[in-house]
């Protein structure tokens, strides 16, 4: 499943307004994985998106993206004032011109084609995460990166679009880095789970991540009958993977 | 054959509101209103300057409203309370501009000229500069257009997909600074801002997409130019206010519009 490397940290560090978010992280992501990261409020995991994505830059630490790496951002939602006129059709190609046949592949395959002559600005929580995702789809990128991307969706929506995720993902090939908090829903479809609260605490596979210490420190035991729900979905090889050390 | 004095008149409105029309839509879809208001305040410190060192007015402005706005830039990246550092800087600069330009200017130099325009000094030197202005902002605005419209939209989006959206704020204050520069012996530096908010809130309710708002926008402006410009000589009321309140009148008339088909 995995292949080259498309993006790579080494001890990356990171401050906003002069205060430190984030310390010597040590990530990489390879082309077709998909990783989560999860962590509480303030962990830095939002900061992190944004240094992957060229929007933050590095205090410490360096930051390597593949040469011609082409990516696919998924905002949390759109600050989009309703004076912004802008219909679902104009936004799918706002960034990236595809042929007709590809745009016409991602309308269908996220099922958008109804809405596409509304405005995004008064789109649904639901139909807004649609469009949006499309919009990352458009122009084929190696990179899906979504940030809390199920923010505001209920329960059964959010498992569903995690669901959607994971088939793009099987489809298109993408690699996908997403930021989450919905721990349960999220680990499932994950290849691999980097736990940040400052640095990494912890990472692996979702299970091996479940039972870190310092995940439970984190999260608390609650999540467990939730975890156990996802092993029903899911084989993995539960030895794999490692448990990090704090610093 | 049309006087030439009206000719050059009417010229300079429609060239100067046709340029704020489509720039006060980015205005508006990037929570800029105030910023504008800055920026055009700014210009009376502009002319203060070229009072003190013999520069045009033009180039006066143009620096000061460039300088202004790179520091306000700065400073609200900085504070991260952008809507105060704006309201202390929009009055100081409008202050400090009416204090110097009335201690530089002496006894000749009438205030009610920069703060409400004097469209009708504009000489053929000036057409020409609001000419190469307009062309100016403009052009920026067509060549820009793809990367403005996707930094309005999200900045981590912009970046991740390419685009440089910290350049494209900083093209769009140079845009900006152009259209005060040329517009303020047009218009004034009170009634500037006017014009980039009205005639594109009023192409907004006609507009799906931004292409079209920011076309309809430049097109609202020059109606509001035209009339504007028709009352202020039937009427003899200051020319600057007055484009102002025909822009006004097109955004209600627009607004009351589309409430009356919504009832329907």
């Amino acid at each position: 499943m995995s292949g080259e490397t498309l993006v790579r940290t080494k001890g990356l560090t990171l401050e906003i307004d002069g205060r430190r978010v984030l310390s010597g992280v040590d990530f990489h992501i390879d082309a077709g994985e998909i990783v989560t990261i999860v962590g509480p409020n303030g962990s830095g995991k939002s900061s992190f998106l944004k240094a992957v994505v060229g929007a933050l830059a590095p205090a410490g630490g360096s930051i390597w993206r593949r040469p011609g790496l082409r990516m696919g951002y998924v905002p949390q939602k759109l600050h989009l004032d309703p004076v912004f006129p802008l219909t679902v059709r104009r936004f799918l190609t706002l960034t990236r011109r595809p042929v007709a046949e590809e745009l016409d592949a991602v309308i269908a395959r996220l099922g958008i084609a109804p809405v596409l002559g509304q405005q995004v600005a008064g789109l649904s929580g639901g139909q807004l995460q649609r469009v949006l995702l499309a919009h990352a789809l458009v122009g084929k990128p190696d990179l899906l990166i979504l940030d809390e991307a199920a923010q505001g969706l209920d329960q059964p929506a959010v498992a569903g679009f995690y669901h959607l995720i994971e088939e793009l993902r099987r489809d298109m090939g993408c690699a996908v880095l997403m930021v989450s908090h919905d721990l349960h829903v999220v680990m499932s479809a994950s290849d691999r789970v980097i736990c940040l609260n400052g640095h990494i605490c912890c990472e692996g596979t979702p299970t091996v991540v479940s039972e870190a210490p310092e995940y439970r420190q984190l999260f608390g035991y609650g999540t467990e009958g939730a975890l156990a729900l996802y092993r029903h979905v899911h084989d993995h090889k539960h030895e794999e993977g490692e448990v990090c050390q704090h610093d | 054959m049309i006087d030439p004095f009206l000719m050059r008149v009417g010229l300079a409105a429609v060239l100067v509101a046709m340029t704020a029309g489509p720039l006060g839509c980015f205005v508006l879809w990037r929570r800029m209103v105030f910023f504008g208001d800055t920026i055009s305040h700014a210009a009376l410190l502009g002319v203060a300057l070229s009072l003190a060192t013999d520069l045009p007015v033009t180039a006066g402005v143009l620096l000061v409203a460039l300088a202004v706005s790179l520091v306000v830039l700065q400073a609200g990246g900085r504070f991260h309370h952008t809507d105060t550092v704006l309201g202390v800087a929009s009055h100081s600069a409008l202050a400090l501009g009416l204090v110097s330009v009335s201690l530089l200017g002496g006894v000749g130099v009438d205030l009610m000229t920069y703060l409400m325009g004097d469209i009708l000094s504009v000489g053929t030197a000036d057409l020409f500069q609001i000419a190469i202005g307009g062309a100016v902002a403009l052009g920026l605005l067509v060549w820009r257009w793809k990367g403005l419209l996707v930094a309005s939209v999200d900045r981590e989006m912009a970046v991740a997909h390419g685009f440089a959206p910290q350049r494209e704020a900083l093209i769009f204050t140079v845009m900006l600074a152009v259209l005060v520069a040329v517009a303020i012996k047009v218009v004034g530096a009170l009634m500037i801002s006017a014009l980039l908010v009205m005639p594109a809130t009023t192409a907004r309710q006609f507009s799906a997409t931004p292409e079209r708002m920011a076309v309809l926008a430049a097109f609202c402006g020059v109606l509001s130019a035209v009339l504007g410009l028709f009352v202020s000589f039937a009427l003899d009321t200051p020319t600057g206010p007055s484009i102002v309140v025909a822009a006004l009148v097109l955004l209600l008339v627009a607004v009351g519009g589309r409430w009356v088909a919504a009832q329907k």
